[in-house]
C-alpha cells in the first residue's frame, strides 16, 4: 500500500491540438494513488484524446503529465508498464478462448507461466466463469466480456488502469457488479481512471472532472461539486456545464 | 410507393458517401479494359536477336538485313559462332537466335538444302512460338523473292525451343503462380489480420502494452511469412511432382528469393492496413493495389515485351515482375545470381524501401 496522497497522475496544462482543432485545452489536474476518478465529459469533449496521451498512444502538443512517476514525453516504455488499459473498443480476442486470452496477456506482460496460472484461477473464480476457461469469449454475453475484459487488465497488477466507457451498453446489474470488480481493485491500491456517461456512476467515483470542450469544467468529489454549483446531482451538474457548448449533442 | 422511393434514395446515398468504393467501381472497369486491351497481345515487336554468321556473304548478309529490316526484331549481337549463345540466352539479352550453317551462300548458289536453324527462349510459351513463326515468315519471303528471280533455292529451316521444349504452359505459369499465390497471403492475409485488430480495438491494447512496434508487426506478420514459404514449397513440390514443371536451377536460391519476395508483400500489406481503418476496405486496397498488377503486369500471363511502352514502364513497379523473372530463371533457365543478381537487387532495394514505409506508417499511427 502507498501513501493516500502520493500523486498516481500529473497532468499540467497538458495540451493536444489537431491542426486548427484543440482537442485537449491546457488541462491541469492530479490523481491520487488508490482513488477511483471520474473523467467525465460530453462526447468529443476531449476525453479520450487525454486518455491516449496518459497511455502514451499520442504525444501531446505541449505542457507536461506524468503517470505513475514517468514523464509521458521520455518514458513511455516505463508508463506502458505500469498501467492497465481497457479501450472504449472490445479489448480482448473473441476467436481465443478465455484461457488463452489470459495467457496471452499474461506472455505480453512477462509473467512467469506460474504466475499467470496462480493469478488466472483466482480471477475465473471471482468471476464465476471456472468452467468456462475453454469458451471462445465470442460465446460471452456482453457484460461478461467486460467484467473479464476489466479482469485481464489488470492481470498485471499495474498501479493504474485506465478505464475508456467500460460499462456502455450493459445493464445496470452488470454495471454494478463491474463497479464492484474497481472498488476491489481500489481497495487493493489500484488507482482507477474512469471515463463514463452514466451519471450514477459518477456518484461512486472519489473525485471526479467534467471536461467541456477541451478544459476541465469541474473537479472535486461529487459531494463537494454538487454543493460548489448548488445542484441536487452530478446529472445536473453535467447538463448545465455542457449545454453552453454541446450543441448538436 | 413513396416508402419505397425513400429506399431507393437511401441506397444512392450510401453509395455516394462510400468514395472510395464508388471510384474502385468506376475505374476498375476503365482500367481492366485498358490492361487487358493492351495486355492480351500475343504479337511480338523488337525481339532481341542474334545472327550466328561463320561464314558471311552475299546471301547471308541479304537476309541478315531483312530480319534488320522489320519491326519485330532487332539485331542485337552477331556472332562468329555459336559459342557465345548460352550466356547471352540465359541472362535475357537476347530472345532469338539465327544460326546459318557454314557453307549457306555456297550450298544457296548450288541449289542445293541451305540450313539455317532457329533458336527461341521459350519459357514464355506464347511469344516464343509468335517468334519462332516470324523468324521463319522473314526466312520464307526471302526464299520467295529468290525463287522468282529464277533461282531454285531450297533454305531448310529448323526451329529449336530452348528452356521449355514442349513449349508447356505449365512451365511458364508456375513461377508467375508462386507469385500470386506469394502476394495473397503475404499482401492480402496480411492487410486484412492488421486491419482487423484496429477495427475490434486489440490493437491499441497492443499499442499501449510494453510491446515496440516493430515487435508488434514482426509478431503479426511472422505467421503469414511461415504460411507463404510453406506454400512456396507446396507450389514447387505440385509443379514438380503433377506437371513435370523442372527445377534447372538451385531450390535454395528459388527459396531464398521467395522469402525476399514474401517480406515485399508483407510490407506492401502492411502500408495498406496504415491507410485503411476497415477489413473490407483492405481488401479492396490488397485486391487493387497487389493482385491486379500481379495478374496483369508481371508477365505472369501476358508478356510483358508485347505491351505498350506505358505498360511497360509501370511494370517495372510490380514487384512480381522482377520475382517472375528470378523464378523463370531459377526454374527453366537453371541460372543462378551471376545472371539474376540485376532482378534480385532490384527486388531487394523495393523490400528495403517498403519495409522502411511500412514501419514509418505504423510509428506515424502511434504519434
Amino acid at each position: 500500500m502507498t501513501a493516500p496522497n502520493e500523486v498516481a497522475i500529473e497532468a499540467r496544462e497538458l495540451t493536444r491540438r489537431f491542426g486548427s482543432f484543440t482537442a485537449v485545452d491546457h488541462i491541469t489536474f492530479d490523481v491520487r494513488v488508490g482513488e477511483v476518478f471520474g473523467f467525465l465529459g460530453a462526447n468529443g469533449a476531449g476525453k479520450t484524446t487525454a486518455i491516449r496521451i496518459l497511455t502514451g498512444l499520442l504525444s501531446p502538443t505541449s505542457g507536461t503529465a506524468r503517470v505513475a512517476g514517468h514523464d509521458v514525453y521520455t518514458e513511455s516504455e516505463w508508463i506502458k508498464r505500469r498501467i492497465g488499459y481497457m479501450s472504449q473498443k472490445f479489448s480482448l480476442y473473441e476467436d481465443l478462448t478465455i484461457a488463452e486470452n489470459i495467457r496471452l496477456y499474461g506472455g505480453i506482460y512477462d509473467l512467469s507461466k506460474d504466475a499467470v496460472r496462480d493469478r488466472m484461477s483466482r480471477m475465473l473464480s471471482r468471476l464465476g466463469l471456472e468452467q468456462s476457461a475453454g469458451t471462445q469469449v465470442r460465446a460471452l454475453p456482453l457484460g461478461w466480456r467486460q467484467k473479464l475484459a476489466f479482469s485481464v487488465a489488470l492481470l498485471h497488477e499495474p498501479s493504474i488502469v485506465f478505464l475508456d466507457e467500460p460499462t456502455s451498453g450493459v445493464d445496470p446489474i452488470t454495471r454494478r457488479q463491474f463497479w464492484e470488480l474497481i472498488y476491489e481493485a481500489a481497495a487493493r491500491g489500484t488507482t482507477v481512471f474512469v471515463t463514463t456517461h452514466y451519471m450514477d456512476e459518477a456518484e461512486y467515483c472519489d473525485r471526479i472532472s467534467i471536461m467541456v470542450a477541451g478544459r476541465i469544467g469541474a473537479l472535486g468529489t461529487p459531494a463537494e461539486l454538487k454543493q460548489q454549483f448548488g445542484v441536487e446531482t452530478i446529472d445536473e451538474l453535467f447538463v448545465r456545464l455542457a449545454r453552453p457548448t454541446a450543441g448538436a449533442a | 410507393m413513396s416508402a419505397f422511393a425513400g429506399l431507393l434514395r437511401k441506397e444512392w446515398l450510401h453509395i455516394r458517401r462510400d468514395r472510395r468504393t464508388l471510384l474502385v467501381v468506376i475505374f476498375m472497369p476503365i482500367i481492366q479494359v485498358i490492361l487487358f486491351g493492351y495486355a492480351i497481345r500475343t504479337d511480338v515487336s523488337g525481339i532481341r536477336l542474334a545472327v550466328v554468321d561463320p561464314s558471311p556473304d552475299a546471301s547471308t548478309l541479304e537476309l541478315r538485313n531483312r530480319f534488320a529490316g522489320t519491326d519485330a526484331f532487332r539485331v542485337v549481337r552477331v556472332l562468329p559462332n555459336a559459342g557465345a549463345l548460352d550466356p547471352l540466352f540465359a541472362s535475357g539479352a537476347i530472345q532469338e537466335a539465327i544460326l546459318f550453317d557454314g557453307d549457306f551462300g555456297n550450298k544457296l548458289a548450288r541449289g542445293l538444302p541451305a540450313r539455317v536453324l532457329v533458336v527461341v527462349d521459350a519459357s514464355e510459351p506464347n511469344s516464343g512460338s509468335a517468334m519462332e513463326s516470324y523468324a521463319i515468315g522473314v526466312i520464307q519471303s526471302y526464299q520467295r523473292d529468290i525463287a522468282t528471280k529464277g533461282g531454285a533455292v531450297t533454305i531448310v529451316p529448323e526451329a529449336r525451343m530452348r528452356f521449355n521444349p514442349t513449349r508447356a504452359s505449365s512451365n511458364l505459369f508456375v513461377p508467375g503462380l508462386i507469385a500470386f499465390v506469394l502476394t495473397i497471403i503475404s499482401a492480402l492475409m496480411t492487410a486484412i489480420s492488421l486491419t482487423r485488430e484496429k477495427e475490434t480495438g486489440t490493437m491499441e491494447i497492443l499499442l499501449v502494452s510494453p510491446l515496440r512496434p516493430l515487435e508488434i508487426i514482426v509478431g503479426k506478420v511472422l505467421a503469414y511469412l511461415v504460411i507463404g514459404f510453406v506454400s512456396v514449397l507446396l507450389v514447387v513440390a505440385e509443379a514438380r511432382l503433377v506437371f513435370a514443371v523442372p527445377l534447372q536451377g538451385s531450390l535454395f536460391l528459388l527459396l531464398a528469393e521467395g522469402l525476399l519476395f514474401i517480406l515485399t508483400s508483407l510490407s506492401l500489406g502492411i502500408l495498406i492496413s496504415s491507410r485503411t481503418s476497415s477489413q473490407r476496405v483492405a481488401m479492396i486496397g490488397a485486391l487493387a493495389g497487389t493482385m491486379l498488377p500481379t495478374i496483369l503486369l508481371s508477365g505472369f500471363i501476358f508478356p510483358i515485351e508485347s505491351m505498350p511502352w506505358p505498360l511497360r514502364l509501370i511494370s517495372n513497379a510490380v514487384p512480381a515482375k522482377w520475382f517472375v523473372l528470378i523464378a523463370r530463371g531459377i526454374m527453366l533457365k537453371g541460372v543462378g545470381l551471376e545472371y539474376l543478381w540485376p532482378q534480385t537487387l532490384i527486388l531487394l532495394a523495393m523490400t528495403v524501401v517498403l519495409v522502411g514505409a511500412a514501419t514509418r506508417s505504423f510509428r506515424i499511427r502511434l504519434a
